[in-house]
């Protein structure tokens, strides 16, 4: 079993604090595979089409039959560890840091044998389940997990430098309005983050689930209307230094495209709360974010970013919203570059319609805050950065990906239920 | 890998010469051109010949960039017609030897200098080991960047699992290693290692400790490859070339190193000398950690897979010894030197067989078989070679 950690201590404003390093984040084209894999929690590993050898270390051609058709697949997990180190010198500033650091070799039972980190409660010659990782250089790391679940196993110090895991971590969800809200503070109470902000407009206006949301244990409303460059900053200016997980939950969404609106009134707002808003919050949020990533047990460790799915391919019925979301995730993409340096993660969840008054003409199935919110932390226990939460997101990003021309075709003929 | 149709031709009538060796440093503010330059001249000095004789010349090192070979003959002042680049790191010596040996014998080139060399500037082992290889970079960097040292250590402990060793029996290498090393004054370390010391020692990547770990220095070694009749008019001690062997990326199907190229190939290498491995008077392993030095052991036939830990035991590697290895100190003790790791068994190896060793000299060392390893490229080293070479034509 793994030593759980413990609450950290209170920070001493006197001590500098610590400056995140990277370990190496340089690859070679074909190695970012890993990284793309890695970004979704997937194991995958270059297999030959022609030969069906799998190849470790990723190359670009077969080690077999020197084919260069080598497409990425997913892979069985399994594996043995058939040789073990622990790393006490480094030459990297970043594994110095942390040291002693365990690595090891393992047989896959796919072929290759790799190099990996390996968790403590890995028995020596033990069975291993292998699992992709971003690090913090924002790379894909293979990591030798026990075949079995161990206790408290997420608190291996090793694996928690891989994930963004909200225990004893402090959380900001952004508009305690929203039907997410609720669900969203729930389960970090449950994940045990220690204190969980949720940032609130317009306070005077009353809304349903207010008293369940301030009933929740480490629960603080504090005033937020993102699209006020002022409160962002006045609220940044207060909190902005124990952010360490700050989930941009909020959302302006109406139905329609571009003729039936008439006018370009609810654009604008889609824009300002889906698009501005994430500008707003990460210019006041962001940089002390980045200047935290390595700041003890309770870091900097995450930006997480609701989206729809509809940002990769426009649905007509909800066409401007569409065009908003699109924006706003082309905007975490340059978040993502920018935080990076900071060793924080930007984690995207995208969801198709969800279980809301907006999206009630919809048929099913829609996502239920709950499920969005479960998906949240079981994502940022896994360090992703890209989480497609239900079936109709796990569809649109499957069908993208086959041929976003296509989509494109099928998407103005699909039932956006709207007025 | 079919059997070879025809036999392979002997070196007869080449031989090696003026063996240099230019003093190691910890640290070096001086370049790869600077240490290289100073080797060649040694060596030509020794032999009597000026920049202007040598027609041939092969260069291995790893901190020369942004110049190869070519901007070396520039900057040296070379105008060879035969030129060699060799990125071969532990096995550039003997494979400098293989390429230049054919070269003299084709009548490409009369005299063929070997020179490695490298510098050692603070950090700049830290940078060589952030890019060293493509593989490195992407799939054994990124995990601790232990370097060499961790991927060792992972073959140490994969070998000391898989045939019983103890620390104490790589311990034998190294503490025989730096009695030899005692002898020799230019090797850096100085100061006797007793096995209570290197069982003690602060571990560097379990089980790797500090004892088992070369120490990065700037260093150069050089020697030169030309006609026997050539050496013999200018009254130059030489060596003869015996036999070779050279294999890169042996047994990839192994899951992790067990054994090196020479396994493949070591039939080849005795065969051709037509000798055996009791006609070896000294062995001269490429040893950046004492666990490939076992396997070369086992590897070039002096005993059988998972019995260096016995052989270690049964025998006394010292220069006095019955079995002397790596006689100058080899690089545990007198440092690495960069890709000048490749030459510096070879260039002792020369001096020993020409009776030249001074303070090391082993008495009666006739033959010896010297044996390259280089380069890992990920999780194991690629390059193996190994040579024999006499004092006396055969």
């Amino acid at each position: 079993m793994t030593t759980p950690i413990a609450p950290p201590p209170k920070k001493d404003p006197q001590q500098r604090t610590r400056v995140q390093t990277l370990p190496s984040g340089a690859r070679s084209r074909a190695a970012l595979g890993l990284t793309a894999a890695a970004a979704e929690g997937r194991f995958m590993l270059q297999v030959c089409a022609k030969c069906g050898t799998v190849q470790y270390p990723p190359r670009d051609a077969c080690g077999t039959c020197l084919s260069v058709d080598l497409p990425w697949k997913d892979i069985a997990p399994e594996g043995r560890l058939i040789a073990e180190t622990t790393v006490r010198t480094s030459t990297s500033t970043y594994f110095r840091e942390r040291t002693p650091w365990r690595v090891g070799t393992v047989r896959l039972e796919a072929g290759p044998s790799i190099i990996c980190h390996v968790h403590g409660d890995v028995a020596r010659g033990g069975a291993v389940r292998i699992s992709n990782r971003l690090d913090k250089s924002g790379q894909g790391v293979l990591f030798a997990l026990p075949a079995e679940r161990t206790q408290n196993m997420e608190d291996d110090p090793q694996l928690r430098e891989m994930t963004a895991n909200p225990k004893f971590r402090r959380v900001l969800i952004t508009d305690a309005r929203s039907g997410n809200a609720l669900a969203l503070a729930q389960a970090f109470a449950k994940a045990e983050a220690s204190i969980i902000f949720v940032g609130e407009a317009e306070g005077w206006r009353p809304y349903p689930h207010r008293d369940e949301l301030a009933a929740i244990p480490g629960v603080q409303l504090l005033p937020l209307d993102v699209t006020d460059t002022s409160s962002v900053a006045e609220l940044a200016a207060e909190i902005g230094g124990k952010t360490d997980i700050l989930v941009n939950n909020a959302r302006f969404m109406r139905p329609g495209g571009i003729l039936a609106r008439g006018d370009t009134v609810f654009a604008r707002d889609e824009m300002e709360v889906n698009y501005l808003g994430l500008m707003r919050l990460a210019q006041a949020f962001g940089p002390a974010m980045l200047g935290r990533g390595a700041d003890g047990q309770n870091s900097a460790a995450a930006w997480v970013n609701i989206l729809s799915v509809y940002a990769y391919s426009n649905l007509p019925a909800l066409g401007a919203f569409s065009a908003s979301s699109a924006a706003a995730y082309s905007l975490t993409q340059c978040l993502r570059a920018e935080m990076r340096p900071g060793g924080v993660r930007v984690m995207n969840v995208y969801a198709g319609p969800t279980d809301d008054d907006w999206h009630q003409p919809l048929p099913p199935p829609k996502v239920a805050p709950q499920a969005l919110a479960k998906a949240v932390v079981a994502g940022l226990k896994d360090g992703l950065e890209d989480v497609f939460v239900g079936d109709v997101a796990q569809d649109l990003i499957d069908r993208w990906r086959a041929g976003p021309k296509i989509l494109e075709r099928e998407m103005s003929e699909t039932d956006g239920g709207a007025a | 890998m079919a059997g070879r149709s025809i036999a392979r031709k002997s070196y007869d009538g080449v031989v090696l010469a003026a063996p240099a060796t230019v003093p190691y440093q910890r640290f070096s503010k001086e370049t790869a051109h600077w240490w290289i330059a100073r080797a060649l001249r040694q060596s030509l000095q020794a032999a009597g010949l000026s920049p202007r004789d040598v027609d041939g010349f092969s260069v291995a090192s790893f901190s020369l960039f942004p110049d190869t070979a070519v901007g070396l003959t520039q900057h040296l002042g070379l105008t060879p017609r035969w030129l060699d680049h060799i990125p071969m790191g532990g096995a550039s010596g003997v494979a400098a030897l293989r390429r230049a040996a054919r070269a003299v014998q084709a009548g490409d080139a009369d005299i063929v200098a070997c020179v490695a060399g490298d510098t050692n500037q603070v950090d700049s082992f830290r940078r060589m080991l952030s890019s060293f290889s493509r593989f490195a970079q992407d799939a054994s960097y990124p995990y601790g960047a232990g370097g060499p040292n961790a991927c060792f250590a992972l073959l140490t402990d994969h070998y000391m699992t898989a045939y019983g060793a103890t620390r104490e029996d790589f311990g034998r290498i190294c503490v025989a290693q730096r009695d030899n090393a005692l002898k020799n004054p230019h090797a850096v370390m100085k100061t006797p290692l007793t096995m209570e010391h290197y069982l003690g020692a602060r571990m560097i990547s379990d089980p790797i400790a500090l004892f088992d770990c070369v120490m990065p220095v700037g260093g150069a070694e050089a020697f030169l490859v030309m006609r026997e009749e050539d050496a013999r008019a200018a009254g130059l001690p030489c060596a003869y070339i015996r036999s070779t062997i050279e294999r890169h990326n042996a047994f990839p199907e192994d899951p992790i190193q067990m054994r090196g190229g020479w396994a493949m190939d070591v039939d080849e290498l005795y065969a051709m000398a037509d000798a055996k491995p009791d006609d070896i008077n000294l062995l001269q392993t490429y040893d950046d950690y004492p666990v490939i030095s076992m396997m070369q052991m086992e590897d070039l036939g002096f005993c059988g897979k998972g019995e260096g830990p016995a052989f270690v035991r049964a025998h006394d590697l010292t220069i006095a010894g019955d079995f002397p290895h790596n006689t100058s100190g080899g690089q545990l003790s007198a440092g690495q030197a960069g890709a000048a790791g490749g030459y510096i068994g070879l260039v002792e190896a020369i001096r020993q067989v020409t009776g030249g060793a001074g303070p090391t000299q082993v008495k009666n060392a006739r033959t010896a078989l010297v044996s390259g390893f280089g380069v890992i490229n990920f999780d194991r080293g690629v390059c193996s070679n190994a040579a024999i070479i006499s004092g006396a034509a055969a």
